[in-house]
């Protein structure tokens, strides 16, 4: 301890030079450039899934950066269009594998403009509880395995201990805990059980408090601030050009998220804000991911309050099954389930795109119907896969260790990007 | 969206370079020369729609010409979008590529990932596109697989058990 008031080794640390890497080596003429190229991934577990780069560095800095995907291409677009409409749903799902009801909602929204269905005011209100609850487990692993990225473990078995919480609901409305199919064309599969409403302001209590802790543990951890505050920002004017949305673009200043620009689903009755971020620097990103929790917990909260009776699906039998008990009883009723399982429902020839705002930007279905029972084409406009684009601007210039927690930043999901 | 009144305007303002105009389930769509992409998207967005939301490749088997280009456009301060699509024939799948700066104006980034995608996927030729490779499948890969008259399945697997076999009818 000297006479400032500052120890040895805060002074050591202070006198740790911030400025750009790109600055501070210097180049002159006549020397031999050396430029070390290095293949990242696709088996790296900081890549979060098999995402490979191939980065040229000049010394530590990252001078040029190729993003090579493809290793999980499954061709779920391929095998959609060789199945009936209700049959499409379990497969897209599949796609980004951490919003999967994104991926439903998507998909159920195209069809349904296409067949012109209405979805009773119910199961608009099922949905958003569903979806929200979604983007929570999906932030959770987010932040969860990003924070792992930069060193530290224990985050990340908080965070799955609360992702554990929202499957638990998914299994219970639905059975399953991750692909649940529970959106169905026109509505969702089933209502909400007993119970289920219970434990889910149980969850909603619980989990603000949950993020209040997170954010005490990392707002005040040095390394994570040095690792995150000031590192790769990229403008809003670039990432527009660029294609980004999601908490990417509203980390650099732009409020757009299309719950509130264009909304669906009943989003416009709810009461919520849309977080934004300064600078575009990875700590925005981080913040308003970290942020977006709270606002879901208040669109839950509210669409649990709000719940209007009624069908939880359409009742045009002509697109949902009948429920079980009329089969029992109504020849009709047999006919229509009959039909709606062997053949499935028939669309009306045209295109549509439903766009919907997925816990990484704009995700969008476009489907093209020909009239017959399947889907002529099914294209899923995937944000991690326009997203990445952004990451070689992000990261010129800058060290090969920023580039690690920008990676994460950006939430590439590989199963989105590969389809 | 704009409505049926506005795309009316719309296709006035570009004179030749429409084809048609669709106006569908609340969505407008316009089917443009494929000569004319870029100056089309250079006019809509000088018209406010200044973000390139999706490109997506379609088929249109078995109507001619085949391969179609659809691109959103969104026009963020007016929530408003609108479809540019264009059809191409398979024997001759060129088109414009709308993601590098040209002498027209400037291009859109964001379609670099999207245009590969489509020419993995479909055939289609982007003239001008600055890394023209396969994104999804394998580079050598042969074929584009999301063309209708590509059959499902129609990848060959090799087995352990059938690899004398499969040696034998490579020779």
């Amino acid at each position: 301890m000297n006479a400032t008031g500052v120890s040895d080794y805060r002074r050591g640390e202070q006198s740790i030079t911030l400025t750009p890497p790109a600055e501070q080596i210097a180049r002159r003429d006549g020397d031999r450039e050396e430029m070390l190229t290095i293949n990242f991934g696709p088996h790296h577990p900081a890549t979060h899934g098999v995402l490979r780069l191939l980065v040229r560095l000049e010394g530590e800095v990252v001078r040029e950066l190729k993003p090579i995907v493809g290793y999980v291409h499954t061709g779920i677009e391929k095998t959609a269009e060789d199945k009936s409409y209700w049959k499409v749903i379990p497969v897209v799902e599949r796609m980004d594998y951490l919003s999967y009801y994104f991926n439903a909602m998507a998909f159920c929204g195209a069809v349904e403009t296409l067949a012109q269905v209405d979805v009773p005011p119910r199961a608009q209100y099922l949905r958003v509880i569903h979806l929200e609850l979604n983007r929570i487990a999906s932030h959770l692993i987010w932040l969860g395995t990003s924070i792992l990225d930069l060193g530290a473990t224990s985050i990340f078995l908080y965070c799955l201990r609360e992702r554990e919480l929202v499957l638990d609901l998914f299994e219970m409305s639905s059975g399953q805990r991750m692909h649940t199919r529970y959106f169905q064309v026109g509505g969702v599969i089933e209502d909400i059980p007993l119970g289920f409403a219970r434990k889910l302001r149980e969850f909603l209590d619980v989990m603000p408090k949950r993020a209040d802790e997170y954010g005490a543990i990392l707002n005040s951890n040095e390394i994570v601030l040095q690792r995150l505050r000031g590192t790769c920002p990229l403008d809003a004017e670039r990432l527009l050009a660029l294609g980004v949305t999601g908490p990417l673009l509203r980390a650099a200043g732009n409020p757009w998220d299309l719950r509130k620009a264009a909304p669906y689903s009943s989003y416009d009755q709810f009461d919520f804000k849309i977080p934004v971020g300064t600078v575009g620097d990875n700590y925005d990103r981080y913040a308003c991911r970290l942020a977006e929790i709270y606002e879901s917990v208040k669109i839950i909260e509210q669409a649990l309050e709000g719940l209007p009776e009624g069908p939880y699906i359409t009742t045009d039998r002509k697109v949902a099954l009948p429920p079980r008990h009329e089969l029992a009883t109504s020849m009709e009723a047999l006919i229509h389930h009959f039909k709606l399982v062997t053949e499935g429902f028939r669309v009306p020839e045209g295109e549509a795109y439903y766009p919907i705002e997925s816990p990484r930007g704009e995700l969008g279905c476009f489907v093209r119907a020909d009239g017959s029972a399947k889907p002529a084409r099914v294209h899923m406009r995937d944000p991690s896969f326009v997203n990445l684009q952004a990451l070689e601007p992000m990261v010129e210039g800058s060290y090969i260790a920023d580039m690690i927690a920008t990676v994460a930043m950006l939430d590439p999901i590989l199963g989105g990007i590969d389809r | 969206m704009p409505d049926a009144t506005g795309l009316e305007l719309i296709g006035k303002e570009l004179g030749a370079a429409v084809l048609d105009k669709t106006f569908f389930r609340e969505r407008a769509t316009l089917d443009v020369d494929p000569a004319a992409v870029r100056a089309v998207l250079a006019h809509l967005r000088a018209n406010g729609f200044t973000f390139l939301a999706s490109v997506h490749g379609l088929d249109y088997f078995p109507h001619e010409p085949r391969l179609g280009v659809v691109y959103e456009l969104l026009d963020m301060r007016r929530v408003d979008r609108i479809t540019v699509r264009v059809r191409v024939p398979t024997d001759a799948p060129d088109l414009d590529s709308v993601t590098p700066d040209g002498e027209d104006g400037p291009g859109w980034p964001t379609a670099s990932h999207q245009e590969r995608e489509v020419y993995d996927m479909f055939g289609v030729v982007f003239r001008g596109h600055p890394d023209p490779r396969r994104i999804l499948m394998p580079e050598d890969y042969e074929g584009h697989p999301q063309r209708r008259d590509f059959p499902v399945g129609g990848e060959p697997v090799l087995f352990t058990r059938d690899e004398a076999q499969w040696l034998e009818a490579r020779e």
